[in-house]
């Protein structure tokens, strides 16, 4: 119980000294963390809406593949993105291994299935009660497209909260990809496995509760946007 | 009168079972038309081919708008909005009442005039929750919200799927007294006959997906041709 007492002490003594340290990894954590989502809900929202609206031969095995995806194991998807980013990769030109892009591009891949899978399942239940009756009302296919995701609005916002939670708390791939540089890649989850190996458990601690708190800040963002965006709708 | 639908060698199948088969059938601007018939008659069928959201699997459904003949292939987007149809179960949309009823409108690009919104939920007793939202309503009111969404966007022909099915006395007289002070053309599902021979000026009978009668509405009730109408009409249980 100690232990976790003193995690608590050290992450308020962390947070209200400032700690340069900290935040440059706060920092780095946030902007890998809301690229990686942007890109995954830019990608994801639409092409999810695109399923869950449309009927077409092999709908059922392309449904298939993302929920598969939806559970991609994150070391797996990191060794792939590892391998295309490394010099002998197909995107070696780049330049981004052992950087925050790589990391995006790990994250979003991560990320990318739990939006757009979880984004068609909430279209689908409002397509399937909602559809015969838009068209019965006059509308042309993009009001139609439209006042469905307004109307799987919930569904959606759960998609992308669900995708944070996901992107968030990723440490396989960001390490392999990343490799958890100091000042450069190194983000809260990777600092976490980093102080836990070696045995400084109360500092882990302490940046597993700041992990925590940042999550719910943003997802009390997440869902006051969905709030006003559902106000603004009626 | 001229007409508005022509259905001819009508037969529409579900996975390789005919659930409807209808050799001709004319319905006329203007009037108010009741299918009578059993659940599971084929009532519902019709009404979606009628209101253009299906095809038939063989033969035509032809509607004319704008002096022009149209087929569910062939239908555009602003003739499509002349057919309104309220389904016996409306969805309502996750917005206030008021909304709601004026979706239709929005969608057709047309100008939102609140005190018109604000007239017909008067016409429709729910101007005291017009800034409820609509999934808050009872089935009754609900029922009325939806006939209210289709009548304000004065349709040619309103399409209506049991209106008044599982509503009591007040929300049926209510519905009834809107659907009579209609110019348009009407046309009705219901099981009920005695709504049928209250509100429509040609009834038709359907039994087991096959279009057995269809006569002006007195001499329907009163000397029924057909066996089935019959025994439909003086309360036998059909199968």
């Amino acid at each position: 119980m100690d232990i976790f007492l003193k995690g608590l002490q050290e992450a308020f003594v962390l947070i209200f000294s400032l700690d340069p340290a900290l935040l440059e990894i706060i920092n780095h954590t946030l902007q890998v963390t809301l690229w990686a989502l942007l890109f995954a809900s830019v990608l994801g929202v639409p092409l999810g809406a695109m399923l869950g609206l449309l009927s077409f031969r092999g709908k059922r095995f392309i449904t298939t593949l993302i929920h598969t995806a939806m559970g991609l194991p994150p070391v797996f998807v990191g060794l792939v993105v590892y391998l295309l980013l490394s010099k002998r990769g197909v995107l070696g030109d780049l330049d981004w291994l052992f950087t925050r892009q790589g990391i995006v591009v790990a994250q979003t891949i991560i990320g990318l299935p739990i939006v757009m899978g979880l984004t068609m399942n909430s279209i689908q239940q409002v397509n399937h009660h909602y559809k015969t009756e838009l068209l019965a009302l006059g509308v042309n296919p993009f009001q139609l497209v439209l006042t469905m995701i307004q109307e799987a609005q919930t569904g959606i916002f759960v998609a992308i909260a669900s995708g944070f939670g996901r992107i968030i708390a990723e440490v396989g791939a960001v390490m392999l990809v990343g490799g958890n540089i100091e000042g450069k890649t190194r983000v809260l989850t990777t600092a976490i496995v980093l102080e836990t190996r070696q045995g400084r458990f109360d500092l882990a601690l302490a940046l597993g509760i700041i992990l925590l708190g940042i999550a719910f800040c943003l997802h009390l963002l997440i869902s006051g946007i969905q709030g006003r965006v559902a106000t603004t709708l009626q | 009168m001229s007409d508005l639908y022509h259905l001819q060698n009508v037969t529409h199948r579900y996975r390789e079972r005919t659930i409807l088969t209808l050799p001709s059938l004319t319905i006329q601007q203007g009037e108010t038309f009741a299918l009578i018939g059993a659940s599971g008659a084929g009532k519902s069928t019709l009404l979606r081919l009628l209101a253009m959201l299906e095809t038939p699997s063989q033969g035509t459904v032809k509607i004319q708008l704008g002096g022009a003949w149209y087929d569910g292939h062939h239908l555009p987007l602003e003739q499509r909005r002349k057919i309104g149809i309220v389904f016996q179960t409306p969805i309502m949309l996750t917005r206030s009442v008021l909304e709601n009823l004026a979706y239709g409108l929005k969608v057709r690009g047309e100008k939102i005039v609140k005190a018109r919104l604000m007239g017909m939920l008067e016409q429709l007793q729910l101007a005291h929750v017009a800034t409820a939202p609509a999934y808050t309503l009872s089935g009754g009111e609900q029922k009325r919200l939806a006939l209210g969404r289709v009548m304000i966007l004065e349709t040619e022909v309103i399409l209506l799927d049991e209106p008044t099915a599982n509503l009591d006395p007040t929300n049926i007289a209510l519905i009834e007294g809107m659907l009579q002070k209609q110019q348009r053309t009407i046309i009705i599902i219901t099981h009920n006959f005695f709504q049928a021979r209250r509100l429509a000026d040609r009834v038709g009978f359907i039994h087991n997906g096959e279009l057995l009668e269809v006569g002006q509405a007195d001499p329907f009730f009163n000397q029924p041709q057909h066996p089935l109408t019959r025994s439909f009409l003086s309360g036998e249980m059909l199968f």
